[in-house]
């Protein structure tokens, strides 16, 4: 079955090696993505915090473009686009006066049907499988599975299992050859959306995370959503600030782990893009058993 | 959220809410987990537990209360409160909804500003493109906020290691999305 892509807006500027990685590993394993023609911004917080009719009418005309191109599944990575498509889609599907008022906003038919994956499914359901034929290197490092807020709450839209203990990303890291680690603060929040506009406050909320990461003796943080990993990563300085001792472990995306592990280059899977250097995990690939 | 036209006539905030969000606010029970669970109960100036209270007794001034507190512009809509609350209580819609009310009466907090300027940019940059390009938003954000020095030495990184694009993306037809907005803006 086809698999439709809506790339988000991030992915496309300061989260670009997570679409690079992504494709990367999907190449790999022989699986086409089919970008849904001339999408747009899902509106993000910024929509649902000020205009709830366009918090919907966004991701609407996005889902409307998939249905016309025939597409019956789409994969959404970052998380924050999959957490406003999955709920336009469920006011959508629950509402007629709400997809008639869509529709007439969109001056296009909009159903809302077709079935968002997030990274994890994707992974899931189309890497897995055929997974074993290309990984050829062991990641041999420890290393912390963070979850964050929106691919694991709410529930009934992220369907993960355990959203307090969730597992999908540390049964990847450990196919890939590395040590998940058991921690505290798998899905805490690292501030998102307040990055620019109260950056004290999400340099207090990430240093949580990067201290019970490194303090349980993490070599890597890995994360599955572009907000995380720019605040995580581009932020290290404040980050480092709010810490005792600052620290250099690397921030890296699921994808990207996993194609080292494929023994895909560096570069391809744009570990040089970092602010945090990758380098010690790259090293780590080949090194001896932890 | 199931209708979001506001008819205030003379309808109280509990009941507005309770209309626009599909909640009942009395079956909140005041167990806490909530205002425990919050990362950012710490930075508040109501606890989200507080908030609901205030809701449920409606004494004299509470409208005012909500609305001109930080809490509803700091929630970052982690859905940690709906995740772990026993009654299901959407406190992150509820708390659209206040910031958008808080904005109608024209009350949101000096403090917050930096926030609804942020937001307003990134709808701005939207409404230009139909994308976010987040060097657009950026200078946008720095020219409303006359912040311009915080985050400054960042971009010349950023634009190195190609994570900040010069020429803007956009929808094919802008206008369509200019349209969008204007029809749903009113």
């Amino acid at each position: 079955m086809r698999i439709g892509y809506y790339p988000g807006c991030s992915l496309q500027g300061s989260g670009k090696e997570y679409s690079e990685s992504l494709f990367a590993v999907a190449e790999k394993c022989g699986i086409v993505l089919e970008e849904i023609n001339d999408w747009n911004c899902c509106g993000a917080s910024a929509a649902h915090s000020l205009n709830h009719d366009l918090s919907v009418a966004l991701p609407a005309r996005t889902l409307a473009l998939a249905e016309k191109q025939g597409l019956e599944q789409i994969l959404v990575p970052c998380a924050a686009c999959f957490g406003r498509l999955a709920t336009a889609q469920q006011e959508l599907v629950s509402s007629e006066p709400m997809r008639a008022k869509m529709s007439d906003y969109l001056e296009m038919p909009v159903k809302g049907t077709a079935r968002i994956l997030t990274v994890f499914e994707f992974l899931q359901e189309h890497i897995f499988p055929v997974a074993d034929q290309y990984i050829v290197n062991k990641l041999n490092h420890k290393t912390a599975c963070y979850y964050g807020c929106l691919l694991s709450r709410p529930k009934d839209l992220t369907r993960l299992e355990f959203p307090e203990d969730p597992m999908e990303m540390d049964a990847v890291m450990e196919m890939a050859g590395a040590t998940p680690i058991d921690w505290a603060f798998k899905t805490e929040c690292c501030g998102a959306g307040l990055s620019v506009s109260r950056t004290d406050i999400v340099a207090k909320l990430s240093a949580k995370i990067v201290e019970d990461a490194v303090s349980r003796g993490a070599e890597s943080i890995v994360v599955a959503c572009p907000m995380c990993q720019m605040n995580l990563d581009l932020r290290r300085k404040e980050i480092n600030k709010q810490m005792d001792k600052g620290s250099d472990i690397p921030v890296m995306f699921i994808t990207q782990a996993l194609g080292l592990s494929m023994g895909l280059s560096a570069d391809k899977l744009g570990l040089n893009r970092h602010f945090v250097s990758t380098g010690k995990v790259v090293s780590c690939v080949g090194r001896k058993e932890v | 959220m199931e209708n979001t036209e506001l008819h205030t006539g003379d309808k109280s905030l509990k009941q507005l809410v309770e209309k626009s969000v599909g909640v009942e606010i009395q079956t909140c029970y005041q167990c806490g987990k909530c205002t425990a669970g919050c990362p950012l109960n710490e930075e508040m100036d109501l606890m989200p537990n507080q908030i609901l209270r205030m809701l449920q007794a409606e004494y004299p001034g509470y409208e005012n209360e909500i609305l001109t507190s930080t809490s509803i512009w700091l929630c970052l809509a982690c859905d940690t409160c709906y995740s772990r609350c026993p009654q299901e209580v959407k406190l992150p819609h509820i708390m659209d909804f206040l910031r958008q009310e808080s904005v109608r009466q024209k009350l949101v907090n000096p403090k917050a500003k930096n926030i609804l300027r942020f937001h307003r940019a990134f709808l701005d940059e939207v409404e230009r493109n139909g994308k976010l390009n987040e060097l657009g938003l950026t200078i946008d954000y720095k020219l409303r906020s006359m912040d311009l020095f915080q985050d400054l030495q960042n971009a010349p990184s950023m634009l190195l290691k190609g994570k900040l694009g010069l020429i803007p993306h956009r929808v094919q037809n802008p206008d369509e999305i200019k349209k969008l907005f204007k029809k749903i803006n009113g």
